[in-house]
């Protein structure tokens, strides 16, 4: 394959997983910009949503269009229920004994996943066959396309609901004064309920979409918990464009860093990034310093 | 129309609140003056349920209010216009609005009735139409007061508590800012509690006063009295403060 080919194959797939990650990282950045607080969790809603559509498909044999909206449903009941057990009653605590909390929370839910389900690692069939299409000499599999469709049409409406319902006004003035939230008649702990919840189900949706491409298991939360993180901080916590840039670009960087160099350094491409935007850029990579987070 | 009895309201140990009784009747102007650290705000944010009072009782329109979350207390017609602004910065200015109507929202038709109110506010308050779509934290000091003030009366109140309107504000601002006050409660009946530091200019608005001072009401009687209270005149009417505290 020529050069030029490969790298357009690199960047699609790379889109792709970046999509993925820039889900993940909304929810990261979602919590955050109601609570405060890193939601070590978020990983787990993402494994939830994988396994838990595997188990309606095996267990309960319901076909996948019937299982997916079921799983986004259980897990954002989990998330509904995690806020409400774990982070509710602790409202006062200092914000380090809630991300304490969150860990503790992430591996209670990794704990149960393998307990209920096993330890080994399942596939979930693609939405609509695995015949590959070729784009300029470049090939890609339909549930790339999924992905990438599904992804534009969450962040689009992600988008309109902060920006155009009163309820995502809402949250981003809870964000964005919390005090002044509550004398205008919000109430600031329902808002950090929805923070989850909508976090649960765009976790859960990540989960379940990439499923296909990567197989999922009890203990892939950890790993895409990570890297959605990272694209939140590449986007300075913004549940908005930034981040869904972030993750784009982190998807790309790690599919040409796994191309051109070698496979094995993939997983450290995040962790490089995530070093060296905390040192230098703390804002975010497109973000000002001291600019405010919406 | 409010009425506080023996209100009691602490920080962790600090007792910020000692036996405090006010009330007001409608349609009033009342001030609270004191100086820095008396507990003017923490009367206001007791009032609003932000810092609720251990012990005592608020009655507003004969109901108890005491401890009702804040959005409760909003939702019965008494809105806060918090020390310091505190407009939602990152927001537009008609954001900002709009969420002063919050809890509005959720009755029928709505959205017609709040955008008809935010018209009004644009009239009250012609600045703040021509900066509509700008964040609220670009904008002056007393453009974001007006704001702050228009916010609150987005959710209609019949009770508007302000917190040091004039905090910072040119004395020119300060004026307009005042007659809006008076607008308010000649065409709309408004009863107002206004928190201030500027004696002078806030008794000669009011109808009342009290004055507070370490927690406790020390003072209290119509304004005209209480501008030639020797006291009052002695402690906040003083041309050089400075001069006061440093005796
Ligand atoms: N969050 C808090 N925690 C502990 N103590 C507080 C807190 N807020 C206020 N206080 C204390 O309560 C007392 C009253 O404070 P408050 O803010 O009500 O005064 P104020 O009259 O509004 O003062 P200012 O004119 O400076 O606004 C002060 O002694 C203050 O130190
Ligand atoms: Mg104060």
């Amino acid at each position: 394959m020529e050069l030029g080919t490969q790298l357009l194959q690199y960047l699609l797939s790379g889109l792709a997983t970046g999509a993925i990650y820039a889900l993940i990282g909304i929810g990261f950045s979602i919590i955050y910009n109601a609570t405060g607080i890193i939601n070590f969790a978020q990983g787990e809603f993402v494994m939830l949503g994988g396994m838990v559509t595997v188990f309606l498909l095996k267990a309960h044999h319901l076909p996948l269009w019937a299982a997916i909206p079921l799983a986004v449903l259980i897990v954002t009941l989990v998330g509904f229920l995690f806020e409400r057990l774990a982070i509710r009653p602790l409202r006062k605590a200092t914000p380090i004994s809630l991300v304490i909390v969150t860990i503790g929370g992430s591996i209670l839910l990794r704990g149960l996943a393998m307990l209920i389900w096993d330890k080994d690692t399942h596939s979930l069939p693609s939405f609509s066959g695995d015949d590959p299409i070729t784009v300029a000499g470049a090939t890609v599999l339909p549930q790339h396309l999924w992905i990438l469709g599904i992804t534009l049409v969450l962040i689009t409406l992600n988008k309109w609901f902060f920006s155009h319902t009163i309820s995502g006004k809402a949250m981003r003035a809870c964000s964005c004064n919390p005090r002044a939230a509550a004398l205008v008649g919000i109430d600031v702990r329902r808002m950090v309920l929805f923070s989850f919840v909508i976090s649960a189900a765009m976790g859960a949706l990540a989960g379940i979409i990439v499923a296909p491409l990567t197989m999922t298991s009890y203990d892939v939360g950890g790993m895409l918990g990570l890297k959605g993180f990272c694209a939140a901080i590449i986007g300075g916590m913004s549940s908005g464009l930034p981040t869904v840039l972030g993750g784009l670009i982190l998807g790309v960087l790690e599919s040409l860093g796994a191309g051109l160099i070698s496979s094995g350094y993939k997983d450290a491409i995040a962790f490089i990034i995530l070093l060296l935007i905390l040192f230098l850029r703390p804002q975010g990579l497109f973000g000002k310093p001291e600019s405010e987070r919406v | 129309m409010l009425k506080l009895k023996n209100i009691n309201t602490y920080y962790g140990k600090v007792h910020a609140l000692k036996n405090v009784s006010l009330h007001l009747a409608e349609g009033e102007i009342v001030t609270l003056i004191g100086a820095n650290g008396a507990g003017k705000t923490t009367i206001l944010n007791t009032i609003s349920g932000v810092t609720p009072a251990s012990g005592g009782n608020i009655l507003f329109q004969k109901e108890e209010i005491n401890a009702l979350a804040p959005d409760r207390v909003v939702k019965l017609g008494i809105s806060q216009v918090p020390e310091g602004r505190q407009v939602f910065k990152s927001m537009t200015v008609e954001e900002n609005l709009e969420l002063g109507a919050y809890l509005r929202y959720r009755a029928r038709d709505a959205k017609a009735a709040i955008q008809k109110d935010m018209q009004e506010i644009f009239q009250l308050f012609p600045r703040l139409d021509e900066r509509r779509r700008q964040a609220a934290g670009t904008m002056s000091g007393g453009e974001q007061q007006m704001l702050a003030i228009g916010r609150a009366l987005m959710a209609r109140p019949k009770l508007l508590l302000l917190d040091e309107p004039s905090m910072g504000l040119a004395p020119l601002v300060v004026q307009e800012i005042f007659r809006v006050l008076q607008q308010l409660r000649a065409e709309r009946g408004v009863t107002i509690l206004l928190v201030e530091q500027n004696a002078k200019a806030v008794l000669k608005l009011a109808d009342r006063g009290y004055v507070l001072e370490t927690g406790k009401v020390i003072l209290e009687g119509p304004a005209d009295e209480l501008l030639e209270n020797a006291e009052v005149k002695r402690a906040y009417l003083g041309k050089d403060k400075k001069e006061i505290w440093e005796r």
